[in-house]
């Protein structure tokens, strides 16, 4: 019953109980004038005209202090109970009404509120805090991992990668036959790079030393990768925290593994060319001294040899001697990059070794330091420091015997050795002196060190010579180093997350994911891995022979966009490219010449998608050019496909445009990079992310459901 | 009665050593410069001992000894083999295919001759 018919009730029932009371006392008052018959009636009348005043006055007092009452108690009430419903979920107070008794409970509840809003607060701050720090850490191991100079991966034990630094993407997937694509990925099995076998087989090793309580279990395999690299791997497992089992044993469970990966090809080449080179000087030489050893022997012992004789026999001796030399010259030759000192020299552009001699020479000895010409494409395989130490040892002592203010540095290459001179003009300094200082223990600024100027070049596998031009009164130091080849191109620092998104190439949640367990149609949405494509294409008829000209993709994994994974790559059409296209994609011509062809993109793009959902804008335009290629190609685009134009369709129905740019704009994704493919495919991926918890207001919860939805919608029926 | 040395080496800068040194001590000497036609020689020509080089065109030592050693009416016939490679892999191999003794080059020509000695008996 609502309040106020409550009230009227309330107040109804009193009025007739006040009424009945009033007629109860008429009644008797009447029986009573009748006994006395009628004494006086008009006397009577007034009394019964008394009591109906009285009556509709307690009445109308009843109504007043009934509905004050209401008011006060029953209502403000219920009032009150909304509001505390309001604060449970907004940080609104109780207001200032009802009863007093209601208000010192009202104020309760206020204050009941205000502690829970400072508890609230409290806690959001900590979690915000932890949250903070622990972005911290994540960013902090990413970092660290991208300055490894290890590739490292780490999966989880269906063998899905939860972490890899850059190495291991470039050590994994450089030279491989798949072009740009990236085989390595957040959530992709290491099965495509690794035998399952093998790690299968090195899991087991491993289970098996934990079990036996190994102090730090690891396993190892040598492997080769697709383009014909031997790695050596070592794989540690990744425990769970411990649980105690029936017996009371504590039980580690290995949820998963890291993997170091070590390239050992250049070390096993390297081996194998040292193996044969002391072979080809041991077994190699053994012939020949056997020759010349029989003829000497042979010529001492007779004496009575014909000339003849001796003449075959010295010939002999001169023809194995002259063979010898030139197999030993040949090895030599051969060898002599493994022939040098081993020492731990690292790579470093030439220029960068002249600068820091320069900034450590002024800081060091006071003198100025002028660079001469200095070739910037010289990479050297140096010892550095020790290096800089022997600069540096040379010009304090310059300076402080020959009172030389000034010195210069020069670099140049001549054939596979690099020059590094030491150059000052004035006062002339003899050869026994400048031998004495290369001998000497090096001793600059404080730091002592046992080596000698000439032990560090010896080190680098370099020579050094101190020499004169009178004329000029120039005066040098030539160190002759060996030149490196410029090394692989590894990148040294890693790019900085973008504000506010978490860093890449690593995602632990995946400790959860176990793919094999879920049919696809039946995982939340939020949980796929898929792959978001775009096409440039040369025209919109792929059956009339327009072509793929551009793939972009990038991949979602966890609800995160990949930005580090992509696919982006121009396709040559072999086919000429309209105006009107051109004006479209702005991809022009000669962009294309030299571009693979579609044959290798495409399987390339097929192994960038493999285990993932295809996801793109218009998917069915796109589709239709990949299925028009596939057979011939052998391969098969059978994953599942999201379109989120069908999408847009399901979750707005009455919008009227569904164009890319037009989403993006009621879902408020800024559009950057628009058509080029990956530019594209990285709005659909964000206006994706932004749909997820729409359609799940909408009771799209599944990929089985979001298809459904995209089935159902008008934009489906369309054809292209 | 003089004794038959046969000399397979494809080396000729040894094999003018080896067979004045031979011939000097007094022996018959016969020379084969690969293993086929050393095989053949041991055969038709029934030497007391043969100097049997590793590395040689053809056929190499370890298949010459092999062959000899399958035939019964060679069983006779000594065989030292020369080789210019000193693992001890290919020396026990040499032994286990039935050579009688082996000798790494560079040797002494002194210890060869003590060494032919010794395996005819002399």
């Amino acid at each position: 019953m609502n309040p106020r018919r409550k009230l009227v009730c309330l107040t109804a029932g009193t009025c007739l109980f006040l009424i009945t009371l009033v007629l109860i006392t008429a009644a008797l008052l009447l029986v009573g004038g009748a006994l006395e018959s009628g004494r006086d009636p008009s006397a009577a009348e007034g009394r019964i005209f008394g009591v109906v005043v009285l009556t509709l006055a307690s009445c109308w007092l009843a109504w007043v202090l009934l509905s004050k009452l209401h008011e006060n108690y029953l209502r403000a009430t219920l009032r009150m109970a909304e509001e505390v419903d309001a604060l449970i979920s907004s940080g609104t107070r109780l207001g200032e009404y009802g009863s007093p008794e209601l208000r010192v409970l009202g104020h309760a509840v206020n204050r009941l509120a205000a502690a829970r809003d400072v508890l609230a607060g409290d806690v959001a701050e900590r979690v915000r805090e932890a949250r903070a720090s622990l972005e911290q850490e994540r960013s902090r191991l990413a970092a660290l991992m991208a300055e490894l100079d290890r590739s490292v991966v780490v999966c989880n034990l269906d063998g899905r990668v939860l972490l890899y630094n850059q190495r291991a993407q470039q050590e994994l997937c450089a030279g491989s036959e798949n072009l740009g694509s990236e085989l390595l990925g957040l959530g992709r099995s290491i099965y495509h790079l690794f035998d399952r076998s093998l790690i299968a087989h090195a899991l087991e090793r491993l289970q098996h030393k934990l079990n036996s309580d190994a102090e730090r279990p690891s396993a190892q395999f040598v492997t080769a990768t697709r383009s014909g690299k031997l790695l050596l791997a070592h794989m540690s497992p990744v425990l769970a925290a411990e649980r105690i089992d029936q017996e009371d044993a504590p039980v580690s469970e290995i949820t998963g593994f890291v993997l170091i990966l070590d390239d050992i090809t250049a070390t096993n080449e390297r081996d194998a060319r040292r193996d044969a080179l002391i072979q080809s000087l041991t077994e190699g030489g053994r012939g020949p001294l056997g020759s010349i050893r029989a003829a000497a022997e042979t010529l001492s012992e007779f004496a009575d040899i014909s000339p003849e004789q001796r003449e075959r026999f010295l010939g002999v001796i001169q023809d194995e001697a002259r063979a010898l030399s030139r197999h030993l010259e040949g090895a030599a030759k051969a060898f002599s990059d493994d022939l040098r000192v081993r020492w731990p020299l690292e790579e470093m552009l030439g220029a960068d070794l002249v600068n820091a001699a320069v900034r450590r020479i002024g800081e060091r000895s006071g003198l100025a330091v002028k660079v001469d010409t200095v070739d910037e494409s010289i990479w050297l395989r140096i010892d550095s420091f020790g290096l800089l130490q022997a600069l540096s040892f040379l010009t304090t002592r310059l300076h402080d015997e020959y009172h030389i203010r000034e010195v210069r540095l020069a670099l140049s290459l001549g054939g596979r050795l690099a020059q590094l001179d030491l150059m000052w003009f004035g006062t002339s300094m003899n050869n026994e002196t400048a031998m004495a200082w290369e001998l000497d223990s090096m001793t600059t600024g404080g730091e002592a060190t046992p080596l000698s100027v000439r032990e560090v070049i010896d080190r680098c596998n370099g020579e050094i010579w101190f020499q004169r031009e009178r004329v000029s009164h120039r005066a040098f130091y030539r160190i002759l180093l060996p030149a490196a080849d410029s090394p692989k191109e590894v990148p040294r620092s890693i790019q900085l997350p973008r504000q506010g998104s978490r860093p890449e190439f690593y995602d632990f949640d995946l400790f959860q994911w176990s793919a094999s367990a879920h049919e696809l149609d039946d995982r939340p949405l939020s949980e796929l891995a898929y792959t978001v494509f775009d096409t440039e294409t040369t025209g919109l008829q792929p059956s009339e022979g327009d072509e793929i000209i551009q793939i972009g993709a990038t991949r979602i994994v966890n609800r995160r966009l990949l930005h580090n994974e992509c696919f982006d790559q121009l396709v040559d059409p072999q086919h000429m490219l309209s105006r009107e296209s051109i004006g479209i994609h702005g991809i022009t011509p000669d962009l294309l010449v030299g571009q693979p062809t579609i044959d290798t993109v495409l399987p390339a793009f097929h192994a960038f998608c493999a285990d993932t959902v295809l996801l793109a804008h218009n998917a069915a335009f796109d589709m239709r050019f990949l299925q028009l290629k596939q057979q011939a190609l052998g391969l098969n685009f059978d994953q599942p496909v999201l379109d989120t134009l069908l999408l847009s369709a399901a979750l707005h129905p009455n919008q009227t445009s569904h164009r890319l740019e037009a989403i993006a704009e009621r879902l408020g994704v800024s559009v950057i990079g628009r058509h080029t493919a990956l530019g594209d495919a990285m709005v659909t991926g964000e206006i994706f992310l932004k749909m997820l918890p729409l359609l799940a207001g909408i009771g799209i919860h599944t990929l089985r459901q979001a298809r459904e939805a995209s089935q159902r919608t008008y934009h489906a029926r369309l054809k292209y | 009665m003089t004794k038959k040395v046969l000399i397979a080496d494809d080396e000729q800068n040894i094999v003018i050593s080896l067979d004045f040194l031979l011939r000097r001590e007094g022996f018959d000497v016969l020379v084969a410069a690969d293993g086929e036609e050393a095989l053949a020689k041991a055969r038709s020509e029934r030497p007391d001992l043969v100097l049997l080089d590793v590395m040689m065109p053809k056929m190499n030592g370890f298949d010459v000894c092999q062959a000899l050693r399958a035939d019964p009416e060679l069983a006779s016939m000594r065989v030292l083999m020369l080789t210019a490679k000193g693992r001890d892999t290919e020396v026990t191999k040499g032994l286990g295919l039935g050579a009688d003794a082996y000798m790494t080059k560079p040797f002494s020509t002194k210890e060869l001759v003590a060494q032919v000695r010794s395996l005819l008996g002399m």
